[in-house]
C-alpha cells in the first residue's frame, strides 16, 4: 500500500456541492500534481461533516485542520502554506461566533464538541466510495461477528437489550421488531430499509446514504441472518441521485468482495440487496404504502394488521427499519448492548441525528445523545439565533409533529417528553423560528404539505385535511371567523381518531400544537384581523417613514412593479394599490425607513 | 415546419429507445414503477403513447398504468422545459423567505408553479428539502444550485439561461 503523509479530504456532500466543492476539489488535485505532490498528498472526497452552511469544507489530516469556505483561489495558498511549509492558514479556520481566536480542528468547536457520533460515525472520515476505507474503520466486522461467532437469536438479544429504537419517526423497539420477523412463519422473508425520508426539513438519511452506504449494507445483511432473509430492498427517492449512485456502488463493491451474494465469508449465509427508486409521494414513507410500491404499485397505505413483520413484501413476512435504525446496528454489535445502553436515557438509548435549520447560526446535521436539551441544541451547539432575533419556537417532527414554544427549552430531547409536548420525535428534522415566523402561516405550510400528499383512499384525511387548510387560509386571509379555532380543533380530534394510516392520524398536530401554544397569534389574526409576526401577506401593508427616508432610490430600483416613487434626495412613497408585498424594499432600504405594518 | 419534423423524428428515436428497455422487463407486472422511471429518463415525461406501449409490454390495463403515472409526482405527462427550475419549499427554506422567491419567479417568467413556458424554455417546479438547508432557500436550475436567495437575485440568475 502507498503511504501518503497527508490527505486532503473535501466535502462533497449535498450541501457543499451545491456550494461549489467539486471545483475546489479538483484545484486540488491540479495544484498538487503541479507541484509534483502526487506521491506525498492524497486528495480525496467524503461525505457531510455536518456544517454545509459554511462549505466548501475540507480537512486536512494527520493534523485534522478543518478549513471552511474554501474558494478555488485559496487552493494554491492552502497547498504552498500548509502542505509545502506546514503553516496554518489562519484566516480559512473557522471562528467561533463568541471567541476571538480561530478553531484548527473540527472537534475543537461548539458545534462538534457536545456531538456523539455513532450512525454517524463515518461521514465525513471516509471516501464513501472505496469500500476498503470502510473496512478499514472496523466495516463488516460486525457482520463477521454474527456469522461466526453467534446465533440469531443472539443477535436479536443484543439488539433487544440495546433498548434501541426505531429512527424513521415512530420510535418501536427494533429488537421487538427483528423478533416479529423471525418468529413469523415462513421460509421466504425479506428485509427493507425506508429511506424514503419524507420531512420536508430533514436531510440525514440522505447524509448517511451519501456518506457511508456500507453501514446500511452491513446492517442489512445482520438483520437478514437474524430473521432468516436472503433478500433486501433499499427504498431510496429518486430525488437522491449521489445516493442512488453511491448505493450502487457500494452494492457492487460488497458483492465482488463477497460481502454480499452467496455463501458470505464462506459461512453459507446467502444475502443480496437491490434499490427501489420511490417517485415523489410522501405517504411511500409509510410502511404497507412503500411495500406497495415497491411491488411497482400505486404506493396507497393498507390497514395494519396484518403488520409487515407476519405479511409484507409480496405477502411475506418483511422487516423494515429506517437508515438510521440501521446505522446504529454494526457499532451495537462490535461494542456490545451495554455500551449502547449507557448512552442517552431510562426510555430513550444512544443518540439521535437532528437536521437543524431555520432562524439559527450553525445550521447542519447534529448528532446528539438522546437527553440533551433543546436549549443545548440550540444555544451551544446551534450557536444561538441570527441577528439579535429572539427565539419564538422549535419545530420537531415535520408534517406529523408540532413547534415547542420557549418555556419548554430546558425539555430533554426524547420519544416520549416531545409527545407529551405535543409533537414528535419523527425522522429529525429540527427548525427554529424566530419572532418573524408566524404560527398561524406554519401550521398552514404543514397541512398544504399533508392535504397535497394525502394519498385520497380514506375521507378523514383527503376531506378533512381540505377543510381544514379552508379554515387556515381564510384565518390568514384576514377572513377568520368567531368559532373557526373551535372548529379547527373538532376537525383535528374527529381526523386523529378516523384516518387510517399515520400520515392522516397525525396530520392535525402542526394545528393542535400552535394552537395549543400560541392561540393569541391566532385570534390576532381573526378578532383584529392582524398578524404579529408581520407574515401573512393580506394583513400586512409596506409604508416608508418619511423622515427616516434619504431618498437614495435604491428602493425604487429593486421594486419589480414599479410601486416606489419619488423625487432625488426627498423622501418616496410606495403606492399601496401597485404592492404585491414582495419584501424587498425592506431588504435593500440602507436605512431601516420602510416598514411593515 | 421543419421543427416539427425535426421533433416527431427525435421522438421516434426515442420511442425505439424505449422499446429496447422494455425487452428487458417484458412480462414483469413488478416492474411498473421501474420501467416509467426508465422510460421518462429516455423520453423525458411520459406521453399517452409511451404508457399503452408500457402497458402492453407488461400486460397490465393502461389505466392501471395512468392511475400509477398521476399518483407519483415525479412523472410528468407533459414535456419539460429546457431548463427545469425547482424550487425548494422544505421547512428550513420556507422559515427563510422561499415563498417570495417562488413569487418573483413566477412573476418573471409569468407562469404557475407546475408550468412550463410556451417556449418550452423553463418550467417551474417546487420540491423538498435537498439536503442544502444550510443554504436556505434553495433553487435548482438544471444542476446548478443557488443558495441564500432573495427575490431579487432572481431576474440577475434567470439571466445565465437565456
Ligand atoms: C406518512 C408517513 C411517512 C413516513 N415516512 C417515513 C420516512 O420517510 N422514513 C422512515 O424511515 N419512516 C417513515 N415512516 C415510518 C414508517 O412507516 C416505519 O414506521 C419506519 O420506516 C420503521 O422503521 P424504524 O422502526 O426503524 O423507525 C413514515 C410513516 C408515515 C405514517
Ligand atoms: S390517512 Fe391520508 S394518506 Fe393515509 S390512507 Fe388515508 S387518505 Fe391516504
Ligand atoms: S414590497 Fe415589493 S412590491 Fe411592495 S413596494 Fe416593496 S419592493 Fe415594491
Ligand atoms: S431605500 Fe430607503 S432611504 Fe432609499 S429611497 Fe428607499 S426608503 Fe428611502
Ligand atoms: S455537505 Fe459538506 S458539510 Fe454537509
Ligand atoms: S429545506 Fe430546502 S434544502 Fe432543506
Amino acid at each position: 500500500m502507498e503511504f501518503y503523509r497527508a490527505h486532503v479530504l473535501v466535502c462533497r456532500g449535498t450541501g457543499c456541492t451545491a456550494s461549489g466543492s467539486e471545483p475546489v476539489m479538483e484545484a486540488f488535485e491540479k495544484e498538487i500534481e503541479k507541484r509534483g505532490l502526487s506521491k506525498e498528498v492524497k486528495v480525496l472526497l467524503t461525505g457531510c461533516l455536518g456544517l454545509c452552511e459554511l462549505g466548501p469544507n475540507i480537512i486536512i489530516y494527520p493534523e485534522g485542520t478543518y478549513y471552511c469556505k474554501v474558494k478555488v483561489e485559496d487552493v494554491p495558498e492552502i497547498v504552498e502554506e500548509h502542505l509545502v511549509k506546514g503553516r496554518i492558514v489562519e484566516r480559512l479556520l473557522y471562528k467561533e461566533r463568541t471567541a476571538e481566536e480561530r478553531m484548527r480542528a473540527l472537534t475543537d468547536i461548539n458545534f462538534y464538541k457536545r456531538q456523539k457520533r455513532i450512525a454517524l460515525r463515518n461521514c465525513g472520515l471516509i471516501n464513501p466510495e472505496v469500500i476498503e476505507e470502510y473496512i478499514a474503520n472496523d466495516g463488516y466486522r460486525a457482520l463477521a461477528k454474527v456469522l461466526t461467532e453467534m446465533t440469531p437469536q443472539q443477535v436479536i438479544d443484543e439488539v433487544t437489550k440495546s433498548g434501541l429504537r426505531g429512527r424513521g419517526g415512530g420510535g418501536f423497539p427494533t429488537g421487538k421488531k427483528w423478533q416479529f420477523a423471525k418468529d413469523a412463519p415462513g421460509d421466504v422473508k425479506y428485509v427493507v430499509c425506508n429511506g424514503d425520508e419524507g420531512d420536508p426539513g430533514a436531510f440525514m438519511d440522505r447524509s448517511i446514504l451519501e456518506g457511508d452506504p456500507h453501514t446500511v449494507l452491513e446492517a442489512m445483511a445482520i438483520a437478514g441472518y437474524a430473521i432468516g432473509a436472503k433478500e433486501g430492498y433499499i427504498y431510496v427517492r429518486a430525488e437522491y441521485p449521489l445516493a442512488v449512485k453511491r448505493l450502487e456502488i457500494a452494492i457492487e463493491q460488497a458483492r465482488e468482495r463477497g460481502l454480499l451474494g452467496k455463501n458470505i465469508l464462506g459461512t453459507g449465509f446467502d444475502f443480496d440487496i437491490f434499490l427501489r427508486l420511490g417517485s415523489g409521494a410522501f405517504v411511500c414513507g409509510e410502511e404497507t404504502a412503500l411495500l406497495a410500491s415497491i411491488e411497482g404499485r400505486r404506493g396507497e397505505p393498507r390497514p395494519r394488521p396484518p403488520f409487515p413483520a407476519v405479511e409484507g413484501l409480496w405477502g411475506k413476512p418483511t422487516l423494515i427499519n429506517n437508515v438510521e435504525t440501521f446505522a446504529n446496528i454494526p457499532p451495537i454489535i462490535l461494542n456490545g448492548a451495554e455500551w449502547f445502553a449507557s448512552i442517552g436515557t431510562e426510555r430513550s438509548k444512544g443518540t439521535k441525528v437532528f437536521a437543524i435549520g431555520g432562524k439559527i447560526n450553525n445550521t447542519g446535521l447534529v448528532e446528539i445523545p438522546m437527553g440533551t436539551t433543546l436549549r443545548e441544541v440550540i444555544y451551544d451547539i446551534g450557536g444561538g439565533i441570527p441577528n439579535g432575533k429572539k427565539f419564538k419556537a422549535v419545530q420537531t417532527g415535520g408534517p406529523s409533529g408540532g413547534c415547542i414554544p420557549a418555556e419548554l427549552l430546558d425539555m430533554p430531547i426524547e420519544y416520549d417528553t416531545l409527545t407529551q409536548a405535543g409533537s414528535m420525535m419523527g425522522s429529525g428534522g429540527m427548525i427554529v423560528m424566530d419572532e418573524d415566523t408566524c404560527m398561524v402561516d406554519i401550521a398552514k405550510f404543514f397541512l398544504t404539505f399533508t392535504q397535497d400528499e394525502s394519498c385520497g383512499k380514506c375521507p378523514p384525511c383527503r376531506i378533512g385535511t381540505k377543510r381544514m387548510l379552508e379554515i387556515l387560509e381564510r384565518i390568514t386571509n384576514g377572513e377568520g371567523r368567531e368559532g373557526d379555532i373551535e372548529l379547527l380543533e373538532t376537525l383535528a380530534r374527529n381526523i386523529k381518531a378516523s384516518a387510517l394510516c399515520g400520515l392522516g392520524q397525525t396530520a392535525p398536530n402542526p394545528v393542535l400544537s400552535t394552537l395549543r401554544y400560541f392561540r393569541h397569534e391566532y385570534e390576532a389574526h381573526i378578532k383584529e384581523k392582524k398578524c404579529p409576526a408581520g407574515a401573512c401577506r393580506a394583513l400586512i401593508s409596506y409604508e416608508i417613514i418619511a423622515e427616516k427616508c434619504k431618498g437614495c432610490g435604491l428602493c425604487a430600483k429593486v421594486c419589480p412593479v414599479g410601486a416606489i416613487s419619488g423625487e432625488r434626495r426627498q423622501p418616496h412613497v410606495i403606492d399601496k394599490e401597485k404592492c404585491i408585498k414582495c419584501n424587498s424594499c425592506i431588504e435593500r432600504c440602507p436605512f431601516g425607513a420602510i416598514v411593515k405594518k | 415546419m421543419k421543427l416539427a419534423a425535426k421533433k416527431d423524428s427525435e421522438l421516434a428515436e426515442k420511442l425505439m429507445e424505449v422499446e429496447k428497455m422494455l425487452e428487458k422487463y417484458k412480462g414483469q407486472k413488478g416492474a411498473l414503477l421501474q420501467v416509467l422511471q426508465e422510460a421518462q429518463k429516455i423520453v423525458g415525461y411520459l406521453p399517452i403513447e409511451v404508457q399503452k406501449r408500457v402497458a402492453e409490454a407488461l400486460n397490465v390495463t393502461l389505466s392501471e398504468v395512468y392511475s400509477t403515472v398521476t399518483f407519483y409526482s415525479f412523472f410528468n405527462l407533459k414535456p419539460r422545459g429546457k431548463y427545469q427550475i425547482r424550487i425548494c419549499l422544505g421547512t428550513a427554506c420556507y422559515v427563510k423567505g422561499a415563498d417570495k422567491v417562488l413569487s418573483r419567479l413566477e412573476q418573471e417568467l409569468g407562469i404557475k408553479v407546475g408550468d412550463t413556458t410556451d417556449d418550452l424554455k423553463f418550467s417551474l417546479d417546487a420540491c423538498r428539502c435537498v439536503g442544502a438547508c444550510g443554504l436556505a432557500p434553495v433553487v435548482i436550475i438544471n444542476d446548478d444550485v443557488y443558495g441564500r436567495m432573495t427575490p431579487d437575485k432572481v431576474p440577475e440568475i434567470l439571466k445565465n439561461y437565456e
